[in-house]
């Protein structure tokens, strides 16, 4: 299938996510079920979407782990998403000379 | 309205790095999934979000279905709905409807945090300012970390490919720290997608992540209800 009709899917669907919801949308949901639903999808998703595949990421376990181990810490101690992010790929970095 | 843009500008520069450096770690996975330097530029330009597009590159790679792109997508993104439906509520009376169908386009997690904790009401020009830089930085950074990522050693590019998944962990855990609640619904999201990854490998990885994401927060619904001031946050 051409690339052209996935980006383009993916950016359709991106998009009406974002703009229905603020352009028409100006009743608050009842549903205490569904705003609970919704209020823990994101952490649920990208939590999915890390585990495993983050020990994959960098082509070898041991510095996956590494990473992984370093910016749980940081993130455990609420320094900024950048730092955390840079730091897994730096320590990823330095163990990969050692493993 | 000038001073609205540039102040929008200002608030959006520390977006703006911060998303330089995470979107180069797309455009090198994205490299490395066998798309184009130009290919991942356009995937930024037109999405503009970081998990939904690791996802979408993930299912391109894969030649995976077209419903499948959507569910992924819908799943992954329906985050910004709520966070749309939020801003609304604090939208300036110039809003009017084309300029909600443009500023839409930029709701991001870092966007959307800026955008909640201003005071005053949201005007278009402050919003655009500040997707303008976010922009910049997310689209710069892909085509950057694409193209370099073919000429930096391998020892390098290869660990970039942690740079995301560090971002994602340093959104998930703080709340985790804080709330029993999300640690127990990330705690059940990550058991779920380990299953499939190990046990259940049939199921291909997009569809995985729905099932997990969708079944671990109804269990959190069940489980620890939201009270109304969380849910919007």
């Amino acid at each position: 299938m051409s690339i052209v009709i996935y980006i383009a899917v993916m950016a359709g669907v991106t998009y009406l996510i974002r703009m229905i919801p603020f352009t028409f949308f100006r009743k608050k949901i009842k549903s205490r079920f569904f705003r609970s639903f919704l209020y823990y999808i994101p952490y649920a998703v990208l939590s999915a979407m890390t585990l495993p595949a983050i020990f994959y990421s960098t082509g070898n376990i041991g510095t996956a782990v590494v990473g992984t181990v370093v910016a749980v810490i940081l993130a455990f101690f609420n320094t900024p998403l950048i730092a955390v992010a840079l730091a897994a790929a730096a320590s990823a970095f330095i163990a990969g000379i050692f493993i | 309205m000038k001073s609205n843009f540039f102040r929008g500008v200002s608030h959006g520069i520390p977006i703006c790095l911060g998303y330089l450096s995470v979107s180069f770690g797309f455009g090198i996975k994205a490299v490395q999934s066998g798309l184009s330097v130009a290919a991942a530029s356009i995937i930024s330009a037109v999405n503009l979000t970081s998990a939904g597009q690791a996802a979408g590159v993930d299912i391109i790679a894969a030649g995976g279905a077209l419903i499948e792109m959507i569910l992924v997508q819908l799943t992954i993104n329906i985050r910004y709905s709520l966070m749309a439906l939020s801003l609304s509520q604090k939208l300036d009376k110039g809003f009017t409807t084309p300029h909600r169908l443009a500023a839409s386009y930029g709701i991001t997690d870092e966007i959307f945090a800026v955008c909640s904790a201003q005071k005053e009401r949201l005007t278009p020009s402050y919003m655009y300012g500040m997707i303008f830089v976010a922009f910049l930085g997310w689209v710069t950074g892909t085509t950057l970390g694409a193209a370099a990522g073919q000429l930096l050693p391998a020892s390098v590019s290869s660990a970039m490919g942690i740079v995301l998944y560090g971002m994602f962990l340093a959104i998930i855990v703080p709340p985790s720290r804080k709330q029993k609640s999300v640690l127990i619904v990330v705690l059940a999201a990550a058991a779920v997608s380990i299953l499939f990854r190990y046990v259940f490998t049939a199921v291909s990885g997009g569809f995985a992540v729905i099932i997990s994401a969708v079944a671990a927060s109804a269990l959190g619904a069940l489980l620890f209800p939201v009270r109304d001031e969380e849910a919007v946050e």
